[in-house]
C-alpha cells in the first residue's frame, strides 16, 4: 500500500502541532528592517514587519473599549524624525469576553512609518530606535502589556 | 516510496500523542471542573498587600474563611466578565464566611484601579500586586487567574483565564458546605 501521500500530512501537521504548542503565551515578533539610506533633510518610508503566534491577537491601535492598552509605535532620538506612523486596518472579532467586536490584530502586521532626515544629522550610520508596545489576549485570558524593542539602521548621505 | 504497516502505526501514534501534548499545552488550560480532595490541597502563600487607604491587606488575616483571590488588572476583557459575578458571591455568601480579594495586577496603580472600582461598585477588598506575590503563586501571567482558598487556608482549585459562573458558585458551595463526611483539615 503506498502511503506517502497519506503520510506526508499526517508528518506536517505533527510539526505544526509541535511549533504551535510552543505559543503558551503570545509573543510578537518584529521582521529586522534592511538599512535605510537617505539624504540630509530627504524623506524615507520605513515599514515595520511584525508577528503575533497563533491562538493570540492584541489591540489595535484603536480600540473599541477605553480600557483596552492600544498598540503603539514610539521612535526615540535619532537622525531621523518621525512625521507619521500609520498602522494597519485592524480586524473587528467577537471573542467569549466581549460583548460587543473587539478592534484587533493577529498574525502578520505591518506598521509604516514616514521619516524626515534632520538637516543636521550626521553623515553615515546610524540607529534609529523606537518601542512597540502591545497588550495581548486569547479567547480567554489577557496577558500584560510588553514592549519590544526596535532598531533600525540608517545610513545619511 | 513505500512506508511498512509497523511504521505507520509508530507515526500514527506519534501524531495522536503530540496531538494530545498540544491539547494540554494551547494557550490557556481549561479551568479545573472541581475543587481538589482535602488531602490533596496545598497552603496558599500568605501575602500582605495594601488597599487604596494605604492598609495592609494579609491572607492570613482571612483564615477561617472560604477565599477568592481574584488576579486581575483594568485593561483584562474577561475580567470584567468575572467581576460582577464576584460582587454577587460577596454579597450573596460574606455572611457565611466567604471573601473575595481582588489583586489588581495594574502597572498605573491606584490611578487606574480607583475609577473602576467606583465605576463597577465592587463591594470586595482590592489591593495592589506584586511580582513577589505572583511569584508565591506559580507566577501568574494570565489574567484572570483565580484561586479558590478553603478554611484552613489550602488552595483548593486553580482557574486561569475566564471561567463560568457556576463552576465557581459550585466550587464555593462545596468549600462552604462540605459534605458531612469530609473532615475538615484532613489534608496536608
Amino acid at each position: 500500500m503506498r502511503l506517502k501521500a497519506f503520510c506526508t500530512p499526517l508528518l506536517t501537521a505533527s510539526l505544526a502541532v509541535v511549533l504551535s504548542a510552543q505559543g503558551m503565551s503570545p509573543v510578537l515578533t518584529v521582521t529586522p528592517v534592511p538599512t535605510v539610506k537617505i539624504k540630509k533633510g530627504g524623506e524615507a518610508t520605513v515599514v515595520l514587519k511584525a508577528s503575533l503566534n497563533a491562538g493570540f491577537h492584541c489591540n489595535s491601535n484603536t480600540p473599541t473599549e477605553e480600557y483596552l492598552i492600544p498598540l503603539k509605535l514610539t521612535w526615540g532620538a535619532g537622525p531621523l524624525t518621525s512625521e507619521s506612523v500609520s498602522y494597519p486596518k485592524a480586524k473587528l472579532e467577537k471573542y467569549s469576553f466581549s460583548e460587543k467586536p473587539v478592534s484587533v490584530l493577529t498574525g502578520e502586521f505591518a506598521i509604516t512609518t514616514k521619516f524626515k532626515a534632520n538637516a543636521d544629522a550626521a553623515t553615515g550610520p546610524a540607529a534609529q530606535t523606537g518601542k512597540l508596545r502591545y497588550q495581548a489576549c486569547s479567547d480567554k485570558a489577557c496577558f500584560p502589556p510588553k514592549t519590544v524593542d526596535v532598531s533600525v539602521t540608517v545610513n545619511v548621505e | 516510496m513505500t512506508i511498512p504497516r509497523t511504521h505507520l502505526a509508530a507515526l500514527l501514534a506519534v501524531g495522536t500523542a503530540l496531538s494530545l501534548g498540544y491539547t494540554a499545552c494551547a494557550p490557556v488550560a481549561p479551568a479545573r471542573a472541581a475543587v481538589k480532595d482535602s488531602k490533596d490541597r496545598k497552603a496558599a502563600p500568605d501575602f500582605a498587600l495594601k488597599d487604596a487607604e494605604g492598609k495592609t491587606m494579609r491572607l492570613s488575616d482571612l483564615r477561617g474563611k472560604v477565599v477568592l483571590v481574584d488576579f486581575w488588572a483594568t485593561w483584562c476583557g474577561p475580567c470584567q466578565i468575572e467581576i460582577p459575578w464576584f460582587i454577587d458571591f460577596q454579597q450573596k455568601h460574606k455572611s457565611e464566611g466567604f471573601e473575595v480579594v481582588g489583586i489588581s495586577m495594574d502597572d498605573d496603580g491606584w490611578n487606574a484601579i480607583k475609577p473602576f472600582v467606583a465605576q463597577k461598585k465592587i463591594n470586595y477588598r482590592i489591593v495592589l500586586g506584586d511580582e513577589k506575590t505572583t511569584d508565591q503563586y506559580g507566577g501568574v501571567e494570565a489574567l484572570p487567574t483565580t484561586f479558590l482558598i478553603d478554611r484552613e487556608g489550602r488552595i483548593a482549585s486553580v482557574h486561569v483565564g475566564l471561567t463560568g459562573k457556576k463552576e465557581f458558585e459550585d466550587a464555593i458551595e462545596s468549600l462552604l458546605h462540605p459534605p458531612a463526611n469530609s473532615k475538615p483539615g484532613g489534608g496536608a
